[in-house]
Formats: C-alpha cells, sequence, structure tokens
C-alpha cells in the first residue's frame, strides 16, 4: 500500500510499504476513506518528539471501511463505515473501565512501555503514528490500518454522511470538546483560548456549547482568528497587544474564569523566556518543550480560576510560576483526549447540525501529496488551517 | 530474605524490591519482584498461570514447555541465533488461588528459581500479581548466550513478561506493534 513515512526532521514521503494484517483476535483491518495532518504531527515532522524510527508511517486522525475483521471481534463487520479514535485502547483494565481510556495500560506494548515508564513514571497508552513512546503502531496517513481493540474504540457512522463531517471525531472534536469540560466552565463565564489552530476552534465552538458566556480568542495569523471571529469569539492579536494586559482590561480587571492552552510545545513568539527555551530545546539538554503558553495562561487566568490544556507537552520545562499556581489558588486539567467518552454525544451534535465541522478546512489533497501538505501546513499556517488527505 | 529489611516504609510484600533491586531474596546473583494489578479474578489467573504449557503464550523467550511427571516441567527457551536453553523446572509450592514457586532442577543449562503470587486487592481494585524471578547464569558460552536471552537485566525482563501476562488475561492478547504485519513500515534505506 502507499503510506506517509518518516525520515527525519522536515522529511516525509509517501512511499510503498507493506499492507497490515490482522494478528490478534480483537484486530480490524481499515480501508481509509479520509484522513487528516494534525498540528501534533508537526511536532514530530518538526522531530521534536522523541522515539521517532526512520521508515515510521504518521497519521492519527482517519477514517474507513472496515476490510476484514478479526475471529474476537463480534461489533464490526465487513462494509461498516467508522472513524477510528486516534488513542488506542483495550476497554478492558481499571483505566478503561473508569473511563479513561486514554490512560489504557494495555495498549502500549510491553517492550515499548519501558521508555515512558522510565520517563513519566508509569507507561502511558498506545497512540497510532505518534513514535515508539506511544507504542510505536503504524498510522492512518495510509491506504489501510490496522486496528487493534477494534470493537471498542470505532464508532459506526451512517451512511449518507459525508467523510468530512465526521473525520474529526478521531481527535481534534473531541480534543477540543475535552479542553473545554477540563475548564470547568460555568454558564457565563469568560474562557481565553490560545490558538486558534484546529484544536483551538473546537474548543471555541466547544466552550459555547457548554455554556461560556464569552470566549476570547488569541493567535497573530489573520485567517485563524478570523475564523475564531466566525464561530463567535472575540479575537486578540499578540503581535498588537500584551495579552494578560488585553484580557484584564476586557474583563475589568477580574481576569478570564478558565484559560485554555491549545498551543503546546512549540509556543511561537519573541518573549525574553521563549528565547531561552528556544535554545534550550534546539540543544536538547538543557529542556525539551517551549512552555511560553502554559506560563501566560497561569499569570493571565482570574484568582481560583482553571487552566486547560489540550497542547502537546513532552518532556520537561522550567520557570514554571509556581507561585502564581499556589498563590492565585488554580486548577489545572491535562492529558490526552479520553476520545471513546466522547463519540456517541458528539455524533450526534453533527448529525443534529448543532456544530460546523467542515469550516477550517482550507485545503484537499490526494494522499500522494502529502508530503506538500506538510510542508505548507508548517510554513504558511495563515493560509493552510487544515488538510485532509484523500488516499 | 535480604538482611536489608525495611524498618521505616509500609511497603507490602515486605519488599526489599524497593531497597535492592538487583539482590533482593535467593542465592542467585540477579533477581527482582515486580507488582502488577490485574482486572480478573485470582483463581483465574492462578488457574492459567499453574499450566506452564500456557507461557510461551505471553513470556516471549520461552519457545515451549512440555508437562513432566512429579510436578516437573520441560522449557526450551529461545536463544539468539538458533541457540536453545533447556531447562527443568520443578514446583516446589502451589497454594491454589494464592501461589506457585518453581525452581530448576539439577542438569539444566541456568539456574533459576522464581515464584508468582496473588491476592484479592482490598479496594475492589482487581488481583495485585506478584513476579519473582531471580537465576544465575551459567559459566561459559552457554552462560553467555542466557544473560542475552534474559536481556541481562532480570527487572526488565520481570516487568516486560509481567506486563504481557496482563495484556492476556485481560484483553485477551498480548498486544503488539510488531514490523510488519503488525505495524508496516518503510525500509529504512532513505
Amino acid at each position: 500500500m502507499r503510506a506517509l513515512t518518516w525520515h527525519g526532521k522536515h522529511n516525509v514521503q509517501v512511499d510503498t510499504v507493506p499492507d497490515p494484517q490482522i494478528v490478534n483476535p480483537r484486530d480490524a483491518i481499515i480501508k481509509i476513506t479520509a484522513t487528516a495532518i494534525c498540528g501534533s504531527d508537526l511536532h514530530l515532522y518538526d522531530s521534536m518528539i522523541p522515539g521517532m524510527s526512520n521508515g515510521d508511517i504518521l497519521g492519527h486522525e482517519f477514517m474507513g471501511v472496515v476490510e476484514e475483521v478479526g475471529p474476537a471481534n463480534t461489533t464490526l463487520k465487513v462494509g461498516d463505515r467508522v472513524v477510528v479514535p486516534f488513542v488506542i485502547a483495550c476497554g478492558k483494565c481499571f483505566f478503561c473501565d473508569h473511563r479513561m481510556p486514554a490512560a489504557c495500560d494495555n495498549s502500549n506494548p510491553a517492550d515499548k512501555a519501558d521508555a515512558t515508564e522510565i520517563a513519566y513514571g508509569y507507561s502511558v497508552a498506545g497512540l497510532f503514528g505518534y513514535s515508539h513512546l506511544t507504542g510505536g503502531y503504524a498510522g492512518g496517513q495510509a491506504e489501510y490500518a490496522r486496528v487493534p481493540y477494534s470493537d471498542y474504540g470505532p464508532i459506526k457512522i451512517p451512511d449518507g454522511i459525508e467523510d468530512e463531517r465526521v473525520l474529526f471525531l478521531s481527535d481534534i472534536f473531541p480534543t477540543g470538546w475535552m479542553a473545554a469540560e477540563n475548564a470547568q466552565i460555568q454558564p457565563g463565564d469568560t474562557v481565553a483560548i490560545w490558538g486558534c489552530g484546529p484544536v483551538g476552534l473546537f474548543a471555541i465552538k466547544s466552550a459555547l456549547l457548554q455554556g461560556a458566556g464569552r470566549v476570547i480568542a488569541i493567535d497573530h495569523h489573520p485567517r485563524r482568528l478570523e475564523l475564531a471571529r466566525q464561530n463567535g469569539a472575540e479575537v486578540l492579536n499578540y503581535h498588537e497587544v500584551k495579552v494578560r494586559e488585553a484580557l484584564m482590561e476586557m474583563t475589568a480587571g477580574i481576569g478570564p474564569d478558565s484559560c485554555i492552552d491549545a498551543v503546546g510545545m512549540e509556543a511561537h513568539g519573541f518573549s525574553p523566556d521563549n528565547i531561552v527555551d528556544a535554545i534550550k530545546q534546539e540543544t536538547k539538554i538543557l529542556g525539551t518543550d517551549r512552555p511560553h503558553v502554559l506560563r501566560e495562561t497561569i499569570m493571565a487566568v482570574r484568582k481560583g480560576g482553571t487552566v486547560s490544556v489540550p497542547g502537546v507537552y513532552g518532556g520537561v520545562a522550567d520557570k514554571w510560576p509556581i507561585g502564581a499556581f499556589m498563590e492565585k489558588g488554580l486548577t489545572l486539567k491535562t492529558g490526552q483526549t479520553h476520545v471513546q467518552n466522547y463519540l456517541p454525544q458528539l455524533l450526534e451534535l453533527i448529525l443534529d447540525g448543532k456544530i460546523d465541522t467542515t469550516d477550517l478546512i482550507s485545503h484537499r489533497l490526494p494522499l500522494e501529496q502529502a508530503a506538500e501538505g506538510y510542508k505548507n501546513f508548517k510554513e504558511n499556517q495563515n493560509e493552510w488551517t487544515k488538510v485532509v488527505l484523500k488516499p | 530474605m535480604s538482611s536489608s529489611e525495611p524498618i521505616s516504609t509500609d511497603a507490602d510484600v515486605a519488599s526489599p524490591a524497593f531497597i535492592d533491586n538487583d539482590n533482593v531474596e535467593g542465592d542467585h546473583a540477579a533477581s527482582t519482584i515486580r507488582a502488577a494489578m490485574i482486572n480478573r479474578p485470582r483463581q483465574d489467573l492462578y488457574a492459567f498461570w499453574r499450566d506452564f504449557t500456557n507461557l510461551p503464550s505471553f513470556a516471549e523467550n520461552v519457545k515451549a514447555v512440555e508437562i513432566l511427571d512429579g510436578g516437573r516441567s520441560q522449557w526450551t527457551i529461545a536463544g539468539p541465533a538458533g541457540a536453545e536453553i533447556d531447562l527443568v523446572s520443578e514446583i516446589t509450592e502451589d497454594i491454589p488461588g494464592e501461589r506457585i514457586a518453581w525452581r530448576s532442577s539439577e542438569g539444566s543449562d541456568v539456574d533459576h528459581e522464581g515464584w508468582i503470587a496473588f491476592k484479592d486487592n482490598a479496594f475492589g481494585r482487581g488481583t495485585e500479581v506478584r513476579i519473582f524471578i531471580s537465576y544465575d547464569p551459567p559459566a561459559g558460552a552457554i552462560g553467555k548466550v542466557v544473560a542475552k536471552v534474559m536481556q541481562r537485566e532480570p527487572r526488565i525482563q520481570a516487568r516486560r513478561e509481567l506486563r504481557r501476562f496482563k495484556q492476556l488475561m485481560e484483553t485477551g492478547e498480548v498486544s503488539t506493534s510488531k514490523a510488519p504485519d503488525a505495524a508496516p513500515r518503510a525500509s529504512r534505506h532513505f
């Protein structure tokens, strides 16, 4: 089959690779009909995530048609249309039982699990196409994918709904939704959201659906700010204003009730802390993440407020504003998305027409042009807001 | 038990595992204890482990197990470059639903000892499973092979095998991303 494969920093290409096979009884093989490039794929493209291996297939946002099922799978049938969660979860362990599939204890293979047990204290769940730290699974920017525990994760899609309307159930819609949930929004709250990429846009939509009175979105790309505005947010361009001062002014000194960091480890910007972090990140010795946005959310959120972090971080960082965090009495909530928990509810929102899931798509490319998609999504973030690939 | 008993910790397992991970018990050069919570009744876990012919389904290096008489079993362990290590294991303790201990008999290629214990979690989280693995690689060429098979680290072996046992018991399968079938990838010549 053809698949988008990783060969080092800013080096991805579509190659011919072997077809995946059913190897475990609960597996399914999915023939992929639509897949997308995620902002978090750019962390891999930029070689910011350790544990990548030359030749890995990327992609964790995908959907398709069931091509083959393993003998223990009684849920899926050949021909079913499904969207596949980016988190691989067994559905049977303590964590899956307690509605924490993104903390699944079993999906990271035994030999791969050592790395995150050492790095994080306990091993983390497997993810599709996201390094050998999270299992070394092949991703879905390909013609076919092997889906483990396929009787638990994938959600069936009724006929007559276009792929693009449901594709983002795989990651960014539930991720934006959980980010808003983690922000603990009360009716009428003001929510500030850093980053108007796909997850930030879904966080805006979700925060408003969850009862926020007001959403203030922060970015510097005019097109992305425009999308945020179209979705009902007020916007701040951080090239034009000092963010915390502007938020303080807009909220008459109280501050936002919740802040959402939808940026993560590769924050842009030229504040002094971010420049030092960029140097450290480049050396890969002194630090791994640029948590400029995380620091700013902690400074900007109101006393007793909540900071929610859907943005991806992978390693360690310093200059953590622990004083502001403690003295203001903040709550911090984060984590990879428990996708499986949200799928039925979010599919219903789509089917009921309560949310537009396609307005962020800027480009549609054949899988063969995926490398071009990566390059532009990285270099022209203003115009390239979301890339959908068709195998 | 090691002489260095914990005196100020409430960790269960009388666990010197937390103190000296490389020499916790027994007479062997390398040993370790590892614990895992498994979401299955302890009787099921005991029964599966007690049938040593199930070992190859989760213990990566155990190729085949043949049951002999008198609580003994013959284990064939795969080594690198087609080498095989033979071991005759004898059950030294068997408490149904709770504990199985075994030891290699004389004439085995490796001097090995282990136990596995099953206990209900007091708060309904499943079964607490603890495994102890200990061995002395023999001298000479075969010793080097054994050390390589055991990955030199009983700790690595214990945690990986206990993870695979947990996966199999909880999910019905051992998770894998082994290329090419389970996870295809491009060849590395770029």
